[in-house]
């Protein structure tokens, strides 16, 4: 006679002990911080783990740690925190943007932005933000902690860089210019509670004659994973925003869409709003950096 | 929230009062049906087919069985098979064979999430486990998603013994075509040939699902001695009773349906899916069972509503008078046959007084679950087809859209396509109250488009029993056998004090389960306030006729020398000066002295619902960029009859509206190409947020219905018939261009305006 | 496998109760406390259905386990009247007949409580786009802000 197999649930306080519950158990094992995504999976069967390591339990993980140089956000920081983070909001707005873009109020409480990064979904609107910002993933593993860039962790649809028995910690973001601003954009058919049918992550800064001295434009939903619009950089440098850059900008950002034709939206629309949203990101991101 | 014409000679009838359910609705107290226990009971779970049209070759439920906590594991094998029906068939059909092998499949799984075989274990847990150790082998057919081709000849075929029925009888082949209904009048040829301009166009619309919050869920309680009590959320617990027991061939008084609280039906719980299987499963297991439906699994399995597939011609001469329409139409029926042919066929001209008209439907079978009523059953997509094909008419004529109306519109006396005579209507109110409400004039911005459509709907009326019960301390219950989806209690109480005289608070209205009341129909196509009320008005007037008659004793008159006025018994004047009045709290006291507990009942077959006409004003914005709607501002104008509760007549109307919204722009069931269903939750099943939709101005026209003694109208329907269209048009005529497919997502809006400009347009 | 022990407050009183990992707060609350004025709409996050306060956010009940909850504060629908005082917003629920069926009631009425805490002077925008993430399909959702609105304007004045 069988038996039904029972689901574990441990809560270390540690990084280490992560790792070492992870590399003890494999593939079987998830961590678990907000579970918005985690808890669906679950509940409609796409996955069956056999442990939860809740990671909310470690510090490090739950912090906001801003210094003049960087800001260190934990993994398991959640959307409304981000939200309340006056320091953070006011330095990176369009990354708070766009996880408070994630789900609701309630998804919010506990929706957090490394679970949004590790859910790897192409369409994740947290990510784009993440790559425009040139943030940096702060993982955790059996050999010690590493870094990845932003735009590497991702591999493919669900798929990450984590290796076996690794985790991310946290989330950093690298020192601003002084005239600089990032915003995110994205597309649902409905006013809130979708998933994003193109999203569009940018970061500008400003030389003091108004020109643009560096920039980064990120796409989400139109490729396996979000990806960096590295064109995008060259058009913008040296440049103001007149209507031939945003024209190049628009074909730069349709250009590097690879989208699929799903249920949320075709290959055909994909491509066009991508440009759309990258010269309306780029505007708002241009347009905080001036006011900076 | 204009309140057009209300009379003020009524107490209550027409008044803003609190609901009688509602404190236990904001307090978390009542209880739906997914929230009920019954000690000792099971968790049954179904599985599902992952193939949209498959033969089952075997099912193995020896590793479930040998689960521990599993204690039944079914399937079609323990469901009661039924003849097929035979022709003439009747107008709505409820064919045991189909609805059988709809919750359990026999031989063919025929949509993804048909049911295949269900257990019974000790927590969900084990029953979910279980369900993965069932090994069902199958062999995979071709299957067929679009009416149109399933009606033609290279279409699988669902059901091998399905002939196309026509008046000529049965088909040769087997055919996914089940039949089709005409409505015609006049000769169309001689009406198109009569015609200034004719306007010819093709429509489409996709599935929709109800969309309720509470999932379907019950409890089935079998006994030794055969007889079963079932809780569960229903529109109907009487139809529910009926189809159990038929279908599992019990006695009608043995299976006893209790209605939980009703969290949202639209017609989706008209019907049975879960209910037959929890029953078999107690009785194989003599415990309770209990079945709750997925969110996934109501998406799958449960019914939507039709798809369509229309091609319209209307003609007009110059004046706008409409001399001739033509409609074909090929409605997805699902899997099992029954698509609301004749209703469409009704809906399509029934509000013009068109001399030369015809409405063909087809109601074809295809791999998809089975339609279930939704409100207005089979009328928002015939009205999306006609009324944008009058809209168009109309801007081709250069004539307002609602002056066109007018010109056409039936008045008292003329006929439906469907041969149905209008009595007392308010159509032409209505338009009249469209065209001088502010709305239909105010500015428009760039980018934004003003639509308008009109709805119509012939209400049903039906059984509906009553048992009202005078109580000793002078409250009365008033128990009606309609589970109450949307504040129906609230009316009947209203109706019961209104004909008593007496305060609401002394009224109770209950919903009584099947083994107390006499038969009572759903609680659908608008029917409950019209019919349901009408017998709790005749079950009260009895009362009033015994408690005159108590009356009449006490004071030794006859009883027409009692009359009853403002809650009391009044001796007339002329047979005795000295008494004045018995009230009903002292004859309530006296009844139990005087003869026994005071009682009315009212067993009704209610006719003359008669129909109503909702006219929609809409205002969108469009992202030109993007394809992206914004609904700006609603207008809807609405002939009620009579307002019982305005609050939740407003409600209807604009409940109905933004479900409309949800219709016209984003809703759809989305099928990969193995036909299996990619949106089944309520993330990318896209109904309208809070945050999608303004607020709906509601504008009550009081027309009062003859056929009932208030004047009462069903109202849930017309509001949603127009809706789609209404919605449509505007989008329509802010980008200028025409379209003719729901939903209008964004990536089609885009296209349109795209296409628009590499024209030059 | 034993279940794990947790110990809670709910709507103000300490509650022990005992659970398996998987199990979500609202199957607690529904199943082993048999407090069913949470309703479940979806077990996904997206009808908003389930919505309580813990540790005095909103969250999804279905998104939220058990075991995590040792130490937390927890609020539903049955705290919501004080005694038999009902919340200024189920008041204006009833007023505004702002309900149908009901069944995304509570819901609705936890959220829009967490929305007005956070800011008791809302435009219709922000209620609209706070209550987002409740599905309601019979009202339209017209009566819904109207109450909300009324309920706020009635807080700030009675303070």
């Amino acid at each position: 006679m069988g038996t039904v197999t029972e689901l574990k649930y441990e809560s270390p306080e540690t990084a280490q002990a992560v790792v070492a519950l992870l590399s003890g158990v494999g593939p079987m094992a998830r961590i678990f911080a907000g579970g918005t995504d985690l808890l669906v999976q679950m509940h409609e069967e796409l996955i069956e783990p056999t442990l939860l390591i809740d990671i909310k339990g470690i510090p490090e993980t739950r912090e906001i740690d801003v210094t003049a140089d960087e800001i260190r956000i934990g993994a398991a920081v959640t959307g409304a925190e981000l939200g309340e983070h006056q320091e953070l909001k006011s330095r990176w707005p369009g990354i708070v943007e766009a996880v408070e873009l994630i789900g609701s109020y309630q998804v919010q409480g506990r929706a957090t932005i490394g679970g949004n990064l590790c859910n790897a979904s192409p369409a994740a609107d947290s990510v784009p933000a993440l790559i425009a910002a040139a943030a940096k993933v702060i993982i955790a593993g059996p050999n010690g902690t590493r870094e990845v860039p932003a735009e590497e962790f991702s591999v493919g649809p669900g798929r990450t860089c984590l290796a076996a028995g690794e985790f991310v910690t946290s989330i950093v973001l690298p020192k601003q210019n002084q005239r600089s601003g990032d915003a995110y954009l994205r597309f649902i058919p409905r006013t809130e509670m979708d998933i994003a049918v193109v999203g569009a992550g940018a970061c500008v800064s400003l030389n003091d004659d108004g020109t643009c001295a560096s920039a980064r434009l990120a796409l989400g939903a139109v490729a396996p994973t979000a990806k960096r619009v590295a064109a995008a950089t060259d058009i913008l440098q040296g440049n103001r925003l007149d209507d031939g850059v945003l024209a190049a900008l628009a074909k730069a950002a349709n250009d590097a869409c690879a989208p699929i034709d799903d249920k949320r939206g075709t290959i055909e629309f994909r491509t066009k709003v991508a440009g759309v949203l990258a010269c309306r990101a780029v505007k708002i991101a241009w347009q905080r950096a001036e006011n900076r | 929230m204009a309140n057009e014409n209300s009379t003020t000679n009524y107490k209550w009838v027409g008044k803003r009062t609190r609901r009688p359910d509602g404190v236990d609705k904001v307090t978390g107290r009542a209880r739906y049906g997914d929230d009920m226990t019954v000690p000792g009971m099971l968790y049954g779970k179904i599985l599902r087919s992952p193939h949209a049209h498959a033969k089952i070759l075997s099912i193995d439920t020896s590793k479930a069985n040998a689960l521990k906590g599993v204690k039944a594991v079914l399937t079609s094998a323990e469901i009661p098979d039924h003849p097929l029906s035979q022709p003439p068939y009747a107008p709505i059909i409820n064919d045991m064979h189909d609805i059988s092998r709809n919750v359990m499949a026999r031989d063919k799984v025929l949509y993804d999430g048909h049911a295949v075989a269900a257990v019974a274990a000790t927590s969900e847990r084990i029953a979910r486990q279980a369900l993965k150790l069932i090994d069902v082998e199958y062999e995979v057919l071709p299957h067929v998603l679009d009416p149109l081709e399933a009606a033609g000849r290279a279409a699988p075929i669902l059901h091998e013994d399905q002939f196309t029925y026509s008046a000529d009888g049965l088909s040769d082949k087997p055919s996914n075509l089940f039949r089709s209904i005409t409505g015609q009048r006049g000769d169309l040829d001689q009406g198109f040939a009569e015609a200034d301009i004719i306007v010819e166009r093709e429509f489409t619309s996709e599935p929709v699902h109800q969309g309720y919050i509470e999932p379907l869920a019950c409890i089935a309680t079998a006994s030794e001695d055969n007889c079963v009590e079932l809780w569960t959320t229903t529109q109907g617990h009487f139809v529910i009773r009926a189809l159990c027991a038929k279908l599992l061939n019990m006695d009608l008084a043995k299976v006893r349906v209790t209605a939980s609280e009703i969290g949202g039906g639209f017609g989706g719980k008209n019907t049975v899916y879960g209910e037959p299987v929890a029953i078999r499963l107690s009785q194989m297991t003599g415990r309770p069972v209990r079945m709750v439906m997925t969110r996934t699994e109501v998406f799958r399995a449960s019914g939507p509503t039709v798809g369509s597939r229309t091609r319209i011609k209307i003609g007009a001469r110059k004046d706008g008078t409409i001399t001739a329409a033509d409609a074909e139409t090929w409605y997805q029926a699902g899997a099992f046959k029954g698509a609301p042919v004749g209703r469409a066929a009704e809906t399509f001209f029934s509000s013009y007084t068109i001399k030369n008209a015809r409405a063909v439907v087809h109601d074809v079978c295809v791999n998809r679950p089975k339609v279930a009523a939704y409100r207005a059953p089979g009328a928002p997509m015939a009205a999306y087809a006609a009324e944008g094909a009058i809209n168009e008419l109309a801007s081709r004529l250069a004539m307002d859209p609602v002056d066109i109306r007018i010109k056409n519109a039936v008045r008292e006396g003329d006929e439906s396509l469907m041969g149905t005579k209008y009595g007392q209507i308010g159509l032409l109110d209505v338009l009249e109250k469209v065209k001088s409400h502010d709305h239909y004039s105010a500015p428009l911005g760039n980018n934004q488009g003003r639509g308008f459509a009109l709805g119509y709907w012939m209400h049903g009326g039906g059984l509906s029993s009553v048992s009202a019960h005078l109580l000793d301390d002078g409250t009365v219950t008033v128990a009606t056998g309609n589970p109450d989806i949307g504040g129906s209690r609230s009316s009947m109480r209203v109706m019961a004090a209104e004909e008593l005289g007496v305060d609401i608070e002394l009224i109770k209205p209950i919903v009584a389960d099947t083994g107390s009341m006499g038969y009572s129909h759903l609680t659908a196509g608008s029917r409950t306030t019209f019919a349901t009320g009408m017998a709790v008005i005749f079950a009260v007037r009895e009362i009033i006729e015994k408690l005159r008659a108590l009356a009449a004793k006490k004071w030794r008159l006859t009883i027409d020398q009692v009359t009853w006025e403002a809650g009391q018994a009044v001796a007339s004047s002329s047979s005795r000066g000295g008494i004045q009045s018995l009230s009903l709290k002292e004859l309530a006291a006296m009844a139990t002295k005087m003869g026994g507990a005071i009682a009315g009942h009212s067993e009704i077959n209610a006719g003359g619902a008669g129909a109503a006409f909702s006219a929609q004003l809409v205002d969108v914005e469009i992202d030109p960029e993007t394809g992206f709607v914004t609904p700006l501002r609603y207008t809807v104008v609405q002939d009620v009859g009579r307002a019982i509760s305005p609050d939740y007549v407003e409600g209807q109307m604009q409940g109905g509206a933004v479900q409309g919204i949800g219709w016209a722009l984003n809703e759809a069931y989305i099928y990969d190409d193995q036909a299996r269903l990619q949106n089944t939750g309520f993330l990318d099943y896209r109904m309208p947020v809070a945050s999608d939709v303004p607020m709906i101005d509601t504008v009550l026209v009081e027309v009062p219905n003859p056929n009932h003694p208030y004047g009462v109208r069903g109202v849930g329907e017309p509001c949603l018939v127009s809706a789609p269209a209404a919605v449509a048009n505007a989008v329509e005529n802010a980008i200028g261009q025409t379209m003719s497919s729901l939903p209008l997502s964004p990536p089609k809006i885009l296209k349109r305006i795209d296409e628009a400009q590499a024209a030059g347009g | 496998m034993p279940k794990h022990q947790i110990t809670t407050t709910i709507n103000g009183d300490e509650v022990d109760f005992g659970c398996h990992a998987g199990q979500t707060l609202l199957d607690v609350l529904r199943t082993e406390l048999g407090m069913t004025g949470t309703k479940n709409g979806c077990g996904s996050g997206d009808c908003g259905a389930c919505t309580v306060i813990v540790d005095g956010r909103p969250v999804n009940a279905c998104l939220v386990l058990g075991v995590e909850l040792q130490g937390a504060e927890i609020e539903t629908i049955e705290g919501m009247a004080k005694g038999r005082t009902l919340h200024p917003l189920q008041q204006k629920f009833l007023d505004h007949a702002a309900l149908q069926c009901g069944i995304c009631t509570p819901g609705i009425l936890n959220m829009a409580k967490a929305l007005l805490e956070k800011n008791p002077d809302p435009t219709e925008t922000e209620v609209r786009y706070g209550l987002a993430g409740n599905l309601c399909r019979c009202t339209g959702y017209d009566k819904i802000v109207r109450a909300v609105l009324d309920a706020a304007a009635d807080m700030r004045a009675n303070g």
